[in-house]
């Protein structure tokens, strides 16, 4: 079973964005399970997405507290939420951003990581930071989790009309050819110094 | 029939062939209404069931529902619209939770009464105060003495199929009561996964001929009073309340008989079986068990798997139909246990329980046998009872099985 969150901003569509990957991984024959994180819904605020997909059945309905994979679909929402809470070892991180890697502080449990410039893209696009379907693209082309021409299934049936559906099948296009994916260190053991760290900075917002 | 009312038919039929939908537990629950072919709805929204009555709206103005939508100013009027809308025959339709229900409390507590087989979607929210938006079962335990069926959902295609099955289960003639369809705010309302949508054609042989109301209709031609003051201890005497009182309790036991036939019918023509009343898992060779309601039952079932794999004699009950209570049913399952530990997502503020454990154990006083018990509380204000969670409340009650005993609730969820 696959364990993915999704962090965004309200307004920025991660819940959209996690209804149109279930709707591509049902396509491919996977189980999914998707809710959101409940809280007040903000334009502006920090929100979450949670998704399971597997081969087989999924009972549980559950938040996700051990995420193999975290997408962040806008750029600083990393500076206000602790995105890589409870990731497991080996995990992957498909991130919005037009900062090298090596600016990015990466904690050791990251294994994969794809780095997509999501607001640029979108901008040309959308004429506005929507940077959802962009990520998706991002997951895809990072993870081969699900492919692309299920991506744009998904979205078919996601009752966007006529131009808006053009803008996003362009979006998850971009998304997935202008990701770039790296395979960082393996991890030498989950180190819990990083851990402490995370937290402390996520103490000082 | 007219050429408009054609193209409409035509429409529910082709939106509503067997297919596959990616979806929440509230979108799932429009499309059981939409199955259903209903005349009137009314609705007010209320989180987590706004967009529950967004897309049946959305149904209505796409044609899928050919039916009366009426926006009305609050839930006590939703509901007594549709009072006067199924005494005149109509298949109706509405959903509510929480404030919502309680502002509808007065036409609730008469529907019953009434025997108007109205089906209303609880999408369960704890209730005020402190302030909240998140599920719960709260808002359903607290009208459980009403008079309506009411049945718990575990999955979001259960929602759909139980929505559905709620109209024949309610209209039949041996029953003629409301029925509440719960499902979990959160968790099931904004749940998003693949279900399967029967065909229209399918779901028209399931429920039959339309035939609501069919002892009380009202009709300009035939006008006749409804619900006239009944006498009290002097003049006529009491004897028509009492009789009409057992009438509504009556109902309710045969329902535990109609609420097992339909859930059978469904699985045989649909293909989706589903325990009506209670549900065993790995109970069979089981020493204890865990109760559980609503979609928490998942991650419960997980953690039972879990602990069988650890060597552990546990296994799980799950009550779907929560009114009227199982009792029989529920004590098939127990008798086959030593312990239970009992999971609400509710409390009883007059026992210091949650209301299934309360109802569990009073049902369990008729095996004529001590049943060492607990009640856990957990998933309140839409709080998460994980695997984990489920595997600590099986471990608090296996002690029960070397003597251990609980004087108070375990409250789950506690320090999260």
């Amino acid at each position: 079973m696959h364990e993915l969150r999704i962090h965004g901003r309200g307004g920025q569509g991660a819940v959209l964005a996690s209804k149109i990957l279930a709707k591509a991984l049902v396509e491919e024959g996977k189980f999914v399970t998707a809710i959101p994180a409940f809280g007040f819904e903000r334009r502006g605020a920090p929100v979450a997405a949670f998704m399971r997909f597997d081969e087989k059945e999924i009972r549980r309905i559950n938040n996700i507290y051990t995420p193999n994979s975290v997408i962040s679909i806008d750029p600083s929402v990393i500076n206000a939420v602790n995105v890589f809470e409870g990731v497991q070892s080996g995990g992957t991180w498909i991130h919005t951003s037009k900062e090298s890697k090596e600016s990015l502080k990466i904690p050791d449990s990251i294994s994969t990581l794809g780095l997509c410039d999501a607001v640029s893209i979108a901008m040309e696009v959308f004429r506005r930071p929507i940077t959802n379907t962009i990520m998706l693209g991002a997951f895809a082309k990072t993870t081969g989790a699900v492919s692309l021409e299920s991506l744009k299934k998904g979205l078919e049936t996601a009752n966007f009309r006529d131009a808006g559906l053009h803008q996003n099948m362009l979006a998850i296009e971009r998304g997935y050819e202008e990701t770039q994916v790296y395979q960082l260190q393996p991890p030498l053991g989950q180190s819990q110094n990083q851990g402490q760290e995370q937290q402390s900075a996520q103490e000082e917002h | 029939m007219t050429a408009i009312e054609k193209t409409i038919d035509s429409t529910l039929e082709s939106a509503c062939q067997s297919k596959t939908l990616v979806c929440d537990g509230n979108e799932a629950a429009a499309w059981g209404v939409a199955l259903s072919r209903p005349d009137v709805i009314a609705v007010y929204p209320i989180t987590p069931q706004s967009s529950l009555v967004e897309y049946v709206s959305q149904f209505v103005a796409e044609g899928i529902i050919d039916a009366e939508l009426m926006n009305v100013e609050g839930e006590h009027s939703v509901l007594s619209a549709l009072q006067g809308a199924a005494l005149a025959g109509a298949r109706t339709y509405t959903a509510t939770c929480g404030p919502g229900l309680a502002f509808m409390f007065e036409p609730y507590i008469r529907t019953p009464g009434l025997r108007l087989p109205i089906v209303a979607s609880l999408v369960t929210r704890d209730t005020l105060t402190p302030q909240c938006v998140w599920g719960g079962h709260q808002d359903a335990m607290l009208v459980k003495e009403a008079g309506w069926i009411q049945m718990y959902c575990e999955t979001v295609q259960e929602v759909l199929d139980t929505t559905v099955m709620a109209y024949r289960i309610g209209e039949h003639p041996d029953v003629m009561l409301p029925v509440n369809v719960n499902s979990d705010g959160n968790y099931l309302s904004y749940g998003v996964t693949g279900i399967s949508l029967p065909a229209a054609p399918l779901v028209d042989a399931f429920l039959g001929e339309k035939n609501v109301n069919w002892h009380a209709a009202l009709d300009p031609e035939r006008p006749m009073a409804i619900d006239p003051l009944t006498g009290g201890a002097g003049g006529p005497g009491p004897k028509m309340f009492v009789n009409y009182r057992k009438g509504q309790t009556d109902a309710m036991q045969n329902a535990l008989r109609v609420i097992e036939e339909t859930h059978k019918d469904w699985g045989d023509r649909i293909g989706r079986h589903y325990s009506p009343l209670v549900e065993e898992y790995r109970l069979a060779d089981a020493d204890y068990a865990i109760v559980t309601i609503g979609s928490m039952t998942g991650a419960a079932k997980d953690a039972v798997d879990e602990a069988r794999d650890r060597g552990e004699a546990v296994g799980l009950i799950k009550v779907k139909t929560f009114r009227p209570f199982p009792v029989a049913a529920i004590n098939r399952a127990l008798n086959k246990v030593k312990a239970i530990g009992v999971v609400d997502r509710s409390v009883n503020f007059g026992w210091n329980c949650g209301p299934l454990y309360q109802e569990t154990i009073a049902a369990a006083q008729k095996l004529q046998r001590f049943m060492p018990s607990a009640s856990f509380i957990g998933g309140l204000a839409g709080a998460d009872i994980t695997v984990e969670h489920f595997s600590e409340v099986i471990e608090d009650t296996a002690k029960l099985l070397k003597g251990h005993s609980y004087d108070e609730p375990v409250w789950i969820n506690r320090n999260d």
